[in-house]
């Protein structure tokens, strides 16, 4: 799969689409790759405080748990609750499936995230 | 007692095909001044005729069930086990086998627990079980753990009618989580009951054996979005009082030993967690659940592991990995024998022999200060109950849980139970020995 | 096959007993065949164990019986304790926890109790990446934050790196010895002097217990207190997932602070002791799991101290001899002698046939597969641990049918990536198990 140009990605494998101040984030086609059949996701608390490179939420499959870490700071303003009946979208379609919506404390941690080529060669390198 | 079956000749050739020399080169890595260069102090083997001998010695040294009077409960009872339990948990294929991590070849044991869960919940109106934990105890100690993580607050709650060695188990794990803990009583709810409060812990029937009336409480917990949880320490009260569910718990930590398990010093016994749905991320231990295979056969498998140990390491809820799994499926045999029907007729003599037995000791003078309602168990007091107690024990009679072992201001009250095992003559026979002695 | 409340709610004994007999048809024990479970030492079982702990004066005891009556019980449980005493070294061991990773829990709660009564708050353990996940998950129930320590090139833990971490706000370290790639860390003793340095305390799990039986005493590595699995190394039977049984033993500077009440013997009787005001608090009702204990007792007596030190040399002799036997036909990343188990990869099998995959294809077979996935530092690890109650016979045929499927992974891949076939079931959606938990019957 393509990674599409309209966001930005981070090297632990979000990807990351701006919405004026909010910061829209997801899981790249490689993460839900590697995790294998997703069955649950822990979202985040709405109102919780996100930290950019730390712990957003936590998603599940049959054999592991992994985290994803949050791409910027700032309020998680929004969760995308049809994860929870249907986590399974993440595999199918990671770039359309958003996980969270953050109101960016500081736009400017957007600029220490990767573009989509940039990531297309990180991921290259880890294959 | 060969339990090693290799001849000399064998040995010989392995060491040549593993490409040493002698036994001793495969330890190499062990350092010298750490190898044990005596004898180890445990004796010499024994044949099979003379580790019995030595064994059974050990056995007769006990006076069991079969031979004194057992009036005593206080969270272990003495229940009948009947033929079909040890028949099936007798099968190596059973009691041999590992957990049931590769389904395909423990299709048995997977659909064994996965009826043990569901037997949880018919009897305790819960919507899911766990395949077990250590003990009545421990699962409540982790249900306080539950409650905590549920609701993100670091206080529980505990009834004064809590067992003493559960209270003391929850004080343990408590104390290692920096959960604050206080006892209450239970008509004293709201004065302790704040937005601190993960849960109230309460017991039913409680430790002195009153059935307590629990409408109400769950919904003042509610309020301030607190659990309530309750512990059980006599499964067979399950056919005889009101299902959890009928006053809305939220978690329920059983101590299944009662169902088919003999009471074997203490353990190995049998607890289980069950709760409402929306617990079922925080519940601890394995689940077994139903699926199909990739021909859509139905089949059983051990799933949400991913909330478990070896895949959430030190995010974990809990670290339990080995459970009770045997214990549980001798009490799924068990609860299958008897049968709904079944049950409720065990219920209801121990019922009646304990109300038998309360009648009978208050016509000899004796108070229950309690009251009478009670389950199978209750307790009794009388003056010169030290000596009573002391009495009766010469007479091989073990009359009840004196109280002011855990209570020192219980003083002359025992904790008595009765269940089907005690038959009316052992009864009328303790009346009698109560007779001569007043 | 239907569930039991499909034929009813109130069975006859027939129905029941066909019921039950038939599930268990649909498992397989230690009894039937090879149970090569890395870290878990699926030994036999003995039968005398099971007929022990059945005697009356045992299971129909009640634990608050007095003491008086149950002589015979105490008597078993202070001279198991000090059988585990003498095999460890160890000053005393608890008998309470029901399990090896509850002993993990005591173990961790003896090790907080220990530091706050000198008044020090340290507030993390070291736990090797090799480690079993109740390792970490012990830590964390008990509030302390998990570090992990990285292994060498070798599978021992690195040393350089546990100088780096070992601090003064680290309380110890919990260490498998042998490891959980088989091997002795022959770096262990500097571990226990670099922690103790720093006045941590050092941990042991003891799962792999059954390479030390009368070779060497943990104690004398450095352990200050460590944990036994009954239902491992003392041969007591695994019941389908439980009950165990997970002493817990100890130095003496730790004593204090273990679950009590622990048994004395004063004179020629026997009685449970005070527990002091340093124990940890119990960790469970009453005393334990006694019937696992009777078992491991009964166990012990039979084998005798030549027994033991048998144990562990037929462990690691039958270990080796299997390692030798598949080294060339799958990846062996650690070359050299093994203790009690060993661990192969699944890295360069063809086809993208999968350790998984190798796995149920030995069910086909007639083998139980061994441990997989674990330990997590080796891709796709197979964990073999034969045990000393194997055969030479089981192990050849068992190394056969290895590479069989070996070949077989080269020239019929589909046959292995498709097993089990010869199984009630084939293989199981475990995710849709995952997404839709159906975890009980419901009347309709």
């Amino acid at each position: 799969m393509l990674n599409p140009s309209d966001r930005k990605y981070s090297k632990k494998h979000e990807w990351c689409r701006v919405e004026g101040e909010i910061a829209v984030v997801g899981i790249t086609d490689f993460a839900q790759h590697t995790l294998t059949d997703i069955v649950f996701v822990e979202l985040p608390e709405v109102g919780k405080q996100a930290e950019a490179g730390k712990q957003l939420c936590v998603v599940e499959s049959v054999k592991s748990v992994s985290d994803v870490f949050s791409p910027v700071g700032g309020e998680v303003v929004e969760v995308n609750k049809e994860l929870e009946q249907n986590p399974g979208k993440l595999n199918e379609s990671p770039f359309e499936t958003w996980i969270a919506k953050i109101k960016m404390s500081n736009p400017q941690e957007i600029d220490s995230l990767i573009s989509a080529e940039e990531y297309g060669e990180f991921v290259k390198g880890l294959e | 007692m060969r339990f090693v079956p290799h001849s000399e000749k064998e040995k010989s050739e392995m060491l040549k095909e593993a490409g040493v020399a002698s036994i001793g080169e495969l330890f190499k890595d062990v350092p010298e001044k750490v190898r044990v260069k005596d004898k180890l102090k445990i004796g010499e083997p024994l044949s099979e005729l003379e580790l019995r001998r030595e064994i059974e010695g050990l056995a007769a040294k006990n006076r069991s069930a079969k031979q004194l009077s057992l009036f005593l409960g206080a969270g272990c009872y003495n229940h009948f086990i009947p033929a079909t339990v040890p028949a099936i948990t007798g099968r190596s294929e059973f009691y041999t086998a590992y957990t049931p991590y590769q389904a395909e070849i423990s299709q048995g044991m997977l659909q064994a627990i996965y009826e043990w869960q569901s037997w949880v919940c018919i009897l305790t109106g819960m919507d899911l079980a766990n395949a077990s934990v250590y003990d009545g105890a421990t699962a409540c100690a982790e249900a306080m753990l539950m409650a905590g993580s549920a609701r993100h607050r670091k206080k529980a709650l505990v009834s004064k009618g809590l067992n003493p060695e559960y209270l003391k188990v929850l004080r343990t794990y408590a104390g290692a989580n920096s959960v604050e803990l206080k006892e209450i009583a239970i008509e004293e709810l709201e004065k302790d009951l704040d937005e601190d409060v993960s849960c109230l812990i309460v017991q039913q029937p409680d430790f002195f054996g009153r059935v307590e009336d629990l409408k109400g409480i769950a919904g003042k917990l509610h309020e301030k979005k607190a659990l309530l949880v309750v512990a059980i320490a006599e499964a067979l009260s399950l056919a005889f009082c009101e299902k959890p569910s009928e006053y809305n718990a939220d978690i329920v930590a059983l101590e299944a030993q009662s169902f088919g398990n003999a009471m074997s010093f203490g353990g190995p016994h049998a607890g289980v967690i069950a709760c409402k749905q929306d617990f079922v991320r925080q519940i601890p231990g394995r689940l077994v659940g139903k699926t199909q295979d990739i021909e859509g056969k139905e089949g059983f498998i051990l799933t949400l592991q991913a909330r478990e140990q070896h895949i959430r390491r030190e995010k974990a809820g809990s670290n339990i990995c080995s459970n009770q799994a045997l214990c549980v499926l001798a009490s799924t045999i068990y609860l299958s024998t008897l049968g709904e029907k079944g049950l409720k007729e065990i219920a209801g003599q121990n019922r009646e022999n304990a109300k038998y037995l309360s009648e009978k000791l208050e016509g000899l003078g004796f108070e229950l200060p309690f009251g009478d309602s009670f389950f199978n168990e209750f307790v009794a007091k009388k003056q010169g109950m030290r000596e009573m107690h002391a009495a009766l024990s010469e007479k091989e009679i073990v009359f009840g849980y004196p109280l002011e072992l855990e209570f020192s201001e219980m003083r002359d009250c025992v904790l008595l139970a009765v269940t089907e095992m005690n038959s009316r003559e052992e009864i009328d026979a303790l009346v009698s020995e109560l007779e001569e002695l007043l | 096959m239907k569930l039991v409340f499909e034929k009813g709610m109130n069975l006859s004994e027939v129905e029941v007993i066909r019921h039950y007999t038939w599930l268990s048809r649909r498992n397989f024990g230690v009894d039937l065949g090879f149970y090569p479970l890395g870290s878990c030492t699926m030994k036999y079982n003995p039968k005398v164990n099971e007929e022990m702990a059945k005697l009356e004066g045992f299971s129909l005891i009640h634990p608050l019986q007095p003491e008086s009556t149950v002589q015979g019980a105490l008597q078993l449980m202070f001279e198991l304790e000090k059988m585990l005493c003498e095999i460890c070294g160890f000053e005393r061991f608890s008998l309470q926890p029901a399990a090896g990773a509850h002993g993990e829990l005591t173990g961790m709660m003896i090790i907080q109790a220990y530091f706050k009564k000198k008044g020090e708050k340290r507030t993390k353990i070291l736990v090797p990446d090799s480690a079993h996940g109740t390792n970490p998950a012990s830590v964390s129930m008990c509030g302390f934050e998990a570090v992990e320590v990285k292994s060498d090139s070798e599978g021992n833990i690195d040393l350089d790196d546990l100088k780096k971490k070992m601090e003064k706000d680290v309380a110890g370290i919990m260490s498998t010895n042998p490891n959980t790639l088989g091997l002795f860390d022959s770096n262990i003793e500097q571990v226990c002097e670099i922690v103790h340095g720093k006045g941590g305390l050092v941990y042991g799990d003891g799962a792999n217990m059954n390479a030390m039986l009368g070779i060497c005493r943990p104690k004398e590595l450095g352990i200050d207190v460590m944990h036994l699995n009954l239902h491992k190394t003392f041969s007591t039977p695994h019941g389908g997932g439980g009950p165990g049984g997970g002493p817990l033993g100890v130095v003496k500077k730790l004593v204090e602070f273990l679950p009590g009440p622990l048994v004395e013997k004063e004179k020629e009787k026997y009685k449970f002791g005070e527990v002091g005001g340093s124990s940890v608090g119990k960790v469970r009702s009453f005393y334990g799991n006694f019937g696992v204990m009777v078992k491991a007792f009964t166990y012990l007596k039979a084998i005798g101290a030549p027994g033991c030190r048998e144990v562990a040399e037929i462990a690691v002799l039958n270990a080796n001899y299997l390692k030798e036997k598949l080294k060339g036909h799958f990846k062996l990343p650690f070359d050299r002698v093994c203790q009690h188990e060993f661990v192969l990869s699944d890295e360069g099998l063809p086809n993208g046939v999968t350790t998984n995959d190798v796995a149920k294809r030995l069910i086909d077979y007639g083998f139980h597969p061994p441990t997989v996935y674990f330990p997590l530092i080796v891709k796709g690890a197979i964990m073999i641990e034969p045990t000393e109650t194997e055969s030479k016979e089981t192990l050849d045929r068992f190394a056969e049918a290895m590479i069989k499927i070996r070949k077989e992974a080269e020239e019929n891949p589909e046959i292995v990536r498709g097993a089990p076939h010869s199984m009630p079931v084939k293989r199981l959606d475990a995710v849709k198990a995952a997404r839709e938990p159906d975890l009980r019957w419901r009347k309709h």
